[in-house]
């Protein structure tokens, strides 16, 4: 109903008419798109603007900036959505599909920890959380206190987050695989996290326990998400619900065990 | 905005593309070499992956020069001690003095959740997977209302100053035995919003204000206290979505009693 174009036309919009019946749908969509993107930005702007104006009563700063901001918040949110249906679900979906119908289940793991590996090695966060963690560790006396020391502590404690991503998400492709319910894993996990947290140095436990949420990224969230959902759907007996989530769960879980071992070895 | 609107866009695509690169070139690798398998409808994959960058540059800078700033600035003036009103007695901290930075933190945390970009595609992909018996919208108010308790938890733990591991490890018994009481439909998608809260829009402005409250603390260091509100964000939300899916089986079930028990069963 939306769509529907009005009954009669003067004589300049009939000369006129192509043109507009062929950008009304796309505008309608996109103004759609923008209005959701902007019911989930609104919270944010109420807060911010509710404690500015109500709690610490200042007015705003650079309001025209903040608004152009705004404006690319809103556009790039929309536009990120409609790239998640147009690229980056089907991609995930098909890559799934290919993988099951080729059958070899070393190129599907290889794939998967690869994934896991490539998508957190070079993530900022990760870098950011490296370096904090080399600083602690050298204040603490664990390594000595020169850069060279820091910088290559940093650099294999990336490498430790991105294998055990890695690892974490040729897990949760196996688990998918096999079926296995997806409780015993994380409760498993959840019971080594805490063992761990008694034998690791105290500076790196909170370290560790924030490590866990680097590794999921924008972009590699919805294509995990969408490879997990379409091998469930394609494999048979594996419901995509029950089966195909839980892989980016399993990614954040693992880091903050390997960043304690890494802790406890050093 | 001083030095140029194009300027700052063309730098954070090119910062995208380079964190986007690995991935881009894995799956290159994998679709030519290892699977050799034409993608269905090439042309609008492409496009949808230009969308989600340009999309996702364009959020990161309205959020770098509109919100973040904001925010920040926000979260350390709400944690001086001058606004806090606290100076003066040295040494004691009341921690009822902290209820305004506890209440910031619960409406930015939830409020930067529903904005995050990852958890809408999970969100998004739940509602299509479930049929639409997941809502997109209640799975990411469950999610944001999780992430608002874990982070005003987090703030009166660093005021507080009791250590990180005790209350994660509560949170995880608490998940363990909600995990044996709930559906087994919605326990991999609960464990998976715990690993997505944590991305984009949440870390800065939580990290943030963390390290502003330990800062302004006596006697909390910035760099053992400051971290762990991340942690407090990823596990509080499975507590909510497990609760969520309690609460809205039994609202099913008071409604239509044989329709939900069948449903449940399973």
């Amino acid at each position: 109903m939306f769509f529907e174009s009005p009954p009669s036309y003067s004589l300049v919009e009939q000369v006129q008419r192509p043109l507009v019946k062929r950008l009304a749908r796309p505008l309608i969509w996109a103004l759609r798109r923008l209005l959701v993107s902007l019911r989930d930005l609104a919270p944010i702007i109420l807060v911010i603007g509710f404690f500015q104006i109500a709690v610490l009563q200042q007015p705003f700063p650079n309001l025209v900036g903040v608004t152009v901001g705004l404006l690319c918040v809103v556009g790039g949110l929309s536009l990120f959505m409609q790239g998640l249906e147009y690229g980056l679900f089907p991609l995930g979906e098909t890559l799934a599909q290919s993988f099951a119908s080729k059958g070899s289940l070393l190129a599907l793991l290889s794939f998967a920890f690869c994934l896991g590996f490539g998508a957190t090695v070079a993530e900022p966060a990760l870098i950011a959380i490296a370096e904090e963690a080399s600083k602690v560790a050298s204040e603490g006396g664990a390594i000595p206190d020169d850069a060279e020391a820091r910088s290559s502590y940093a650099f294999n404690l990336r490498m430790v987050v991105a294998g055990s991503v890695g690892i974490a998400v040729l897990i949760g492709v196996l688990r998918i695989l096999k079926g296995w319910p997806i409780h015993w894993l994380i409760i498993g996990g959840y019971l080594l996290v805490t063992l761990m947290t008694v034998f690791a140095p105290a500076e790196i436990v909170g370290v560790a326990y924030d490590s866990g949420g680097v590794t999921t990224s924008t972009i590699t969230v919805p294509l995990v998400t969408a490879l997990g959902v379409g091998l469930a759907t394609t494999i048979r007996g594996r419901n995509p619900l029950v089966d195909g989530f839980g892989i980016i769960a399993l990614a954040s879980l693992t880091p903050m065990i390997c960043v304690m071992a890494y802790g406890i070895v050093i | 905005m001083s030095e140029g609107f194009f300027d700052i866009l063309l730098t954070t695509l090119l910062r995208t593309v380079k964190d986007v690169a690995p991935i881009v070139l894995l799956l290159a690798f994998f679709q030519v070499v290892v699977l050799r398998r034409r993608l269905p409808q090439p042309r609008r994959m492409i496009v949808g992956f230009g969308f989600v960058l340009v999309g996702l540059a364009l959020f990161l800078i309205g959020l770098e020069e509109a919100l973040f700033p904001i925010g920040e600035t926000m979260a350390a003036q709400l944690t001086a001690p001058e606004m806090l009103g606290t100076l003066g007695e040295k040494g004691e901290i009341d921690w009822r003095n902290y209820l305004l930075v506890y209440a910031f933190g619960a409406a930015i945390g939830f409020a930067t959740t529903v904005a995050e970009p990852a958890l809408i595609a999970v969100a998004m992909k739940a509602e299509e997977v479930s049929g639409g018996a997941i809502k997109s919208w209640g799975l990411r108010i469950a999610v944001a209302l999780g992430v608002a308790i874990g982070v005003s938890l987090g703030c009166f733990r660093i005021v507080t100053g009791t250590p990180l591991p005790w209350y994660i490890i509560a949170a995880y018994v608490v998940v363990i035995v909600q995990t044996f009481r709930a559906s087994k439909t919605i326990i991999p998608l609960a464990y998976d919003s715990g690993g997505v809260t944590t991305s984009t829009v949440t870390v800065p402005v939580v990290a943030a204000l963390g390290l502003g409250l330990a800062a302004s603390i006596p006697g909390r260091s910035p760099l053992i206290d400051g971290f762990g509100l991340i942690a407090f964000a990823s596990v509080f939300p499975i507590m909510t979505v497990l609760a969520y899916s309690f609460v809205s089986s039994q609202i099913a079930r008071r409604r239509s009693p044989a329709i939900a028990r069948g449903g449940n069963s399973n």
